[in-house]
């Protein structure tokens, strides 16, 4: 402290007071003045959620309730995350058209703006899953192909078919086709399980799997159909039936042309 | 006698000094047969026959018959690096990698579909018309026997490329083998050679499809040929024809380009086909680990109705003296396939019982002037339809937006009451169609021409029929019922009277037929 006092009347003193001072004032107005900036954008997200919560209340409170807290015929909304909401309903399947076995894929009623408020909305009431990115979402850099066909064989095809054509399950529901489908979704069906899906958590397929998955849907999509028509894809059925209409049918024309009288 | 016919006859001359086999020749050559587009159907399925020994001798030059573990290197990227079995990268190889390999491939696989397709419509054929009555029961079984045999050599072949979709099969075939009560486990490992799938499995149903099978298919399809051959072909009534003539053309030249040329029709539609249609994708099912299935696997159609009856089979088990017994798999896997071949195997011997019929046949029946026949024909057909439906339940369900527990309902409830349904029908059809006949020779065809006669009258005019016509609509056999009374002349009860009551029931029904135009009907019109 005496050493201090000691340069008290040096010359340097007020310049460098002076330094200090406007230095303390500088930092001060910043981290003051940061404060409104950082108020500027909550408030700029909150507006988001707000018009989030206006498309909420009209479009699908009167199912999951006010608060999104659920109803007898609709699921609580509190936690399933921004992803559940973007894969509900920019794939069209919410707001649901009836309440039948299961929600359909359809053109979607909002706009990606509207989905993406009714997500922030949701994802504000409670932590869950998030959308991924599309950083999060190279599959051609970070999948591998083979490896997302053998997982997708183990974990997907026994209901989506080993073409992903989709597939029957119990009482009408049904596992939907793969095909066509935005990567985006697809990754977040992964995570969020829905309807009769289950939760395909990073410790049971982890990130990079699903986007080796996500490889080798699209690269199934792209495939060419490789010996001719496809018939669908959906195995020996659709086989057998070309075979009792266009080929036996074609057989028996040309025979009873054969066993035709010359005239 | 120009130098070209010379040399031939030199040729010709020569040959038959050694083995004398131009009498044998002019007799067989000469040989006639029946024209009529219903009697091509079993040649479809000899020729689809030999496209299939053609093709499958090409693939067999690729195919590796082996279920060593190989690393896949070919060219097919989304299975690059993965481990499968040598069987299933050796299809692989033959699909992408061989020269024209896809296309043999699935020429083999649509030619095998054909094969089946044929053998059926061509048993509906004989079935229907009658054709199987003496003498031609053997031929009749052995038939039996080569739609057995189809069924088991198709499901061997697609079961070789050992991919996700046949395993799935195996699998089932390995359950419904172990199902079999007291010895099904020794007899599933005896197969397998240990437990499933092991790698016994692929090597030994390749040396059956592609050596045992096709040796017995040989066999039996010569067997089938010559009796045809000996016993002459069936032919449809119709003026001049008899039970001892066959009309038609003779085999040389008009059958033999005819049969020539269908071959060719036969190979080209098939090749077409495999052209256009893709067949059993191989590289999509992916190689086969237990551990995998694909929703909606299935079998091809002529295992569909087998598939269908285990599907739609109540989950039933019973537990006796230390042995499970899944009469869930027992009965529609083995039971039921069982029952119906022994009875398609018999039937000709059963419709001989009912109706005391002991003598020989060569002219055809129309399907309506048998009506019992043609109506269990369509009892049959209408079972193994509904058993065939509920086989694709997950993808008609699917495709059409249907409830798979509702088409499983629909089959379990169908599969009885629809055939019984379809008896009556079709029985009341025929015998509508029998009246309809006579209706027509009785009183000629409706020409629509209205005729106002002096007094006023409107009549419409009918036109007679031609006398071939009235032929053909008249010269069936209606015989009645059998006559076996419970009680003989003595005045004694039969020690067989449960059975003759029985045999005269079925009798009865069998007789039940509108009654054909006799000479007594037309006198009566005469006179009119």
């Amino acid at each position: 402290m005496k050493r201090l006092s000691r340069y008290r009347r040096h010359r340097a003193a007020a310049p460098t007071l002076l330094v200090f001072a406007l230095l303390a004032i500088g930092t001060t107005f910043s981290v003051a003045s940061a404060t409104p900036n950082k108020s500027a954008l909550a408030l700029a997200r909150s507006a988001v959620i707000e018009e989030g919560k206006q498309l909420f209340l009209k479009g699908c409170s009167s199912c999951h309730g006010l608060n999104a807290e659920g109803g007898a015929i609709a699921p609580s909304l509190i936690g399933v995350g921004a992803a559940s909401v973007d894969f509900q309903v920019a794939t069209g399947r919410m707001p649901m058209a009836d309440m039948s076995t299961q929600a359909m894929r359809k053109e979607p009623v909002y706009t990606p703006e509207q989905v993406a408020a009714l997500a922030a909305y949701v994802a504000s009431l409670a932590p869950g899953p998030e959308i991924p990115g599309d950083e999060l979402l190279n599959y051609e850099r970070d999948g591998s192909l083979a490896e997302g066909g053998e997982l997708f064989r183990n974990n997907c095809a026994m209901c989506h078919n080993f073409a992903g054509q989709g597939g029957a399950l119990t009482q009408g529901k049904y596992a939907p086709t793969v095909m066509g489908v935005e990567p985006v979704h697809i990754y977040e069906a992964m995570i969020t399980g829905p309807q009769s899906m289950p939760v395909f958590s990073d410790k049971t397929i982890t990130p990079e799997e699903k986007l080796s998955i996500i490889k080798w849907i699209k690269a199934a999509e792209a495939e060419p159909a490789l010996g001719g028509a496809s018939l669908g894809r959906v195995g020996p059925v659709t086989e057998g039936l070309l075979v009792w209409t266009l080929g036996i049918g074609m057989l028996i024309g040309v025979a009873v042309w054969l066993a035709m009288k010359a005239r | 006698m120009t130098a070209r016919e010379r040399i031939a006859g030199n040729v010709a001359n020569y040959v038959d000094e050694r083995t004398g086999a131009a009498a044998w020749m002019k007799k067989n050559l000469n040989k006639v047969f029946p024209d009529h587009w219903s009697f091509l159907l079993g040649e479809i399925a000899l020729y689809s026959f030999i496209i299939l020994l053609l093709s499958g001798t090409f693939l067999t030059f690729w195919f590796d018959p082996s279920q060593r573990e190989v690393i896949y290197d070919g060219e097919y990227q989304p299975l690059a690096g993965l481990e499968m079995s040598a069987a299933y990268a050796s299809t692989l190889d033959i699909s992408f990698e061989i020269r024209g390999g896809l296309l043999m491939r699935q020429i083999h696989h649509w030619a095998a579909l054909f094969f089946m397709v044929a053998i059926v419509v061509h048993l509906m054929r004989v079935y229907f018309t009658g054709a199987f009555r003496k003498p031609r029961e053997f031929n009749w079984i052995i038939g039996v026997g080569l739609l057995t045999l189809g069924i088991v050599e198709g499901f061997l072949g697609y079961s070789l490329p050992d991919d996700l979709l046949s395993g799935t099969g195996i699998r089932i075939a390995e359950a419904i083998i172990q199902a079999i009560p007291v010895v099904g486990t020794y007899l599933a490992f005896f197969a397998f050679g240990g437990a499933f799938p092991g790698e016994a499995f692929i090597p030994r149903i390749f040396i059956v499809h592609v050596l045992i099978l096709p040796a017995i298919f040989l066999a039996l399809i010569t067997v089938h040929l010559m009796l045809v051959w000996y016993q002459k072909h069936t032919q449809y009534p119709g003026p001049g024809r008899t039970e001892k003539n066959v009309v038609g053309y003779p085999l040389m030249p008009v059958y033999m380009a005819k049969a020539g040329g269908f071959f060719f029709v036969v190979f080209g539609v098939t090749t077409f086909i495999a052209a256009v249609a893709s067949i059993n994708p191989i590289w999509l099912y992916g190689p086969y680990t237990p551990g995998q299935i694909s929703a909606g696997s299935q079998p091809d159609w002529y295992m569909g109705w087998l598939d269908g009856l285990v599907r739609m089979a109540p989950p039933l088990e019973s537990y006796l003296f230390g042995y499970t017994i899944s009469w869930n798999i027992l009965i529609p896997g083995l039971i039921i396939p069982g029952l119906m071949f022994t009875g398609l195997a018999l039937y000709p011997f059963i419709e001989s019982w009912i109706t005391g019929d002991k003598r020989e046949h060569h002219l055809l029946d129309r399907p309506r002037n048998a009506p019992n026949r043609t109506a269990i024909g369509a009892m049959a057909l209408t079972f193994t339809l509904v058993a065939l439906i509920n086989g694709g339940n997950d993808i008609i369900a699917q495709q059409f937006d249907l409830s798979i527990n509702q088409i499983m309902w629909f089959s379990r409830i169908g599969i009885i009451v629809l055939p019984p349904i379809a008896f009556v029908i079709t029985k009341r059809i025929c015998i509508s169609l029998q009246r309809s006949d006579r209706e027509l020779v009785l009183h000629g065809k409706e020409t629509g021409r209205l005729v106002r006669l002096p007094h006023g009258e409107f009549v419409e005019i009918h036109e007679e029929l031609s006398p071939e016509k009235k032929w053909l609509l008249t010269s069936h056999e209606q015989n009645g019922p059998l006559e076996l009374p419970e009680i003989d002349k003595s005045g004694v009860r039969r020690p067989s009277a449960i059975r003759n009551k029985l045999r005269s029931r079925m009798s009865q029904a069998n007789a039940e037929v509108a009654p054909k135009v006799t000479g007594k009907d037309l006198n009566e019109i005469e006179h009119h």
